[in-house]
């Protein structure tokens, strides 16, 4: 197992992996991705309440997952940098970003275009919204720390520290719906006892969720491997290419 | 197939939603994917040169 | 684990747990603040400010909408199931306005204990079902 992580974080072995693996996880992205529209765009009936404009769920719901997913992922990675200080974990933090930065961005947006017409309003400072806001600030600010600093090596720990403090905001954009009145509802999929959500209208959005998680490592692989070549152009490994 | 395009009146705000989606998750497929490419360009002039 | 990793990770945890602390605190401290709307019985026990807007939220009680007079102005009242406070708003209601819907103005409590609302925002459930269901009435009991 040890010698398997091992071997995983050596960036020549990491750099042919994650090339072999991106046309598979295209395929699958593609072919999840279509499902997921096919049943949310056409397949699922409109809501009893809202109408057709609930189908921006679809697109909603899974890049604030994923917001808050990559950006645990990259506490984690900085967790891994500052204890064993493994250079792979430097790379995947900081080509993470950017993606949880679009996610971030993603959710902020398309929950503004929903909210418009069934809230009545494209912005509210309640909690929801506002610690989803911080988030995208923290993403930004991780990617603008690592520009500034000129070592590399350097900028990873900062990085990391940045990324393992800022880790607070995850559970408090979760919780913001429970813990204050805000005008966001509270979480549909995630409660402890059923999903109040009817089955056809759940599929697809855990369909585009899992296309979303795939995408990210897709994303997240072609991130990695562009930083691993600007990095190591030097080495014997990259001349061998 | 007017009336799916017409969304229950919400077009203008479920198509934009649909679209900046689709635009966002492609710049971060196209982007670093171009940048490889270009590096991996850049490094094989070099080494080709350092070859003559 | 090494010894120095083994410190390193203590010290993470560290920093992370005050960190934690930290923010619970500034928050706790904000509570009031963070809160993005007031109750009818909020309201009616004076925790509301006086002076300035804030935002009131409750359900539109059955049957309580009208419009007085010239027709633009629309009145209802707000509960939250133990208090009811009326409010009254000139302007265009949220698509999803409607009798016992979920609601936020945004406003302020005028002499005669009525609310006159400058914006009016539409919150809705977390629930999503087809009309057919809701028709049923599964939507009462939770499924």
């Amino acid at each position: 197992m040890f010698l398997w992580f091992h071997k995983f974080g050596s960036p020549p072995h990491f750099y042919r992996i994650a090339g072999k693996w991106i046309p598979w996880l295209s395929g699958l992205f593609l072919v999840l991705v279509t499902a997921g529209l096919f049943g949310g765009l056409i397949a699922a009936p409109p809501d009893y309440q809202q109408g057709d404009s609930y189908r921006i769920m679809f697109v909603h719901v899974p890049s604030a997952w994923m917001s808050m997913l990559v950006y645990v992922a990259m506490a984690v990675c900085g967790i891994i940098i500052m204890v064993w200080r493994m250079k792979l974990a430097e790379i995947v933090l900081i080509s993470s970003a950017p993606i949880g930065a679009s996610f971030t961005f993603l959710a902020l947006v398309t929950g503004s275009l929903w909210g418009k017409p069934m809230w009545g309003t494209y912005w509210v400072w309640d909690a929801r919204l506002t610690s989803e806001l911080i988030l995208l600030f923290l993403y930004l600010g991780i990617i603008g720390l690592h520009n500034a600093i000129e070592d590399k090596r350097v900028a990873a720990r900062a990085v990391a520290i940045l990324a393992i403090v800022g880790a607070v905001n995850v559970p408090i954009i979760h919780f913001s719906v429970e813990w204050w009145n805000t005008l966001h509802q509270g979480p549909t999929v995630t409660k402890f006892d059923k999903p109040s959500i009817y089955w056809s209208m759940l599929l697809p959005l855990l369909l585009m969720a899992l296309s979303f998680q795939v995408y990210y490592v897709l994303a997240l692989f072609q991130q990695c491997r562009a930083e691993l070549l600007r990095r190591e152009r030097n080495s014997k490994w990259v001349e061998e290419l | 197939m007017i009336e799916f395009f017409n969304m229950g009146g919400y077009a203008m705000f479920v198509w934009p939603s649909y679209a900046i989606s689709a635009l966002v998750l492609w710049l971060n497929w196209y982007l670093p994917r171009n940048q490889h490419r270009k590096l991996l360009r850049q490094l094989q002039s070099r080494h080709g040169s350092q070859q003559q | 684990m090494t010894p120095a990793r083994k410190k390193r990770l203590a010290l993470i945890t560290l920093m992370l747990a005050g960190v934690t602390v930290g923010v619970g605190l500034a928050l706790k401290s904000l509570d009031q603040n963070i809160m993005f709307f007031f109750t009818p019985s909020e309201v009616l026990s004076g925790k509301a400010p006086q002076d300035r807007l804030f935002r009131i939220g409750g359900m539109v009680v059955d049957g309580s909408v009208n419009r007085p007079g010239d027709g633009l102005t629309v009145k209802f009242d707000l509960t939250d199931n133990e208090q009811r406070v009326t409010v009254s708003f000139a302007g265009i209601l949220p698509d999803l306005f409607r009798e016992g819907q979920g609601i936020i103005a945004n406003g302020k409590l005028g002499s005669n204990g009525e609310f006159v609302a400058e914006e009016v925002l539409a919150k809705h459930d977390e629930n999503y079902m087809p009309q057919e269901l809701a028709d049923m009435g599964i939507g009462e009991e939770k499924y």
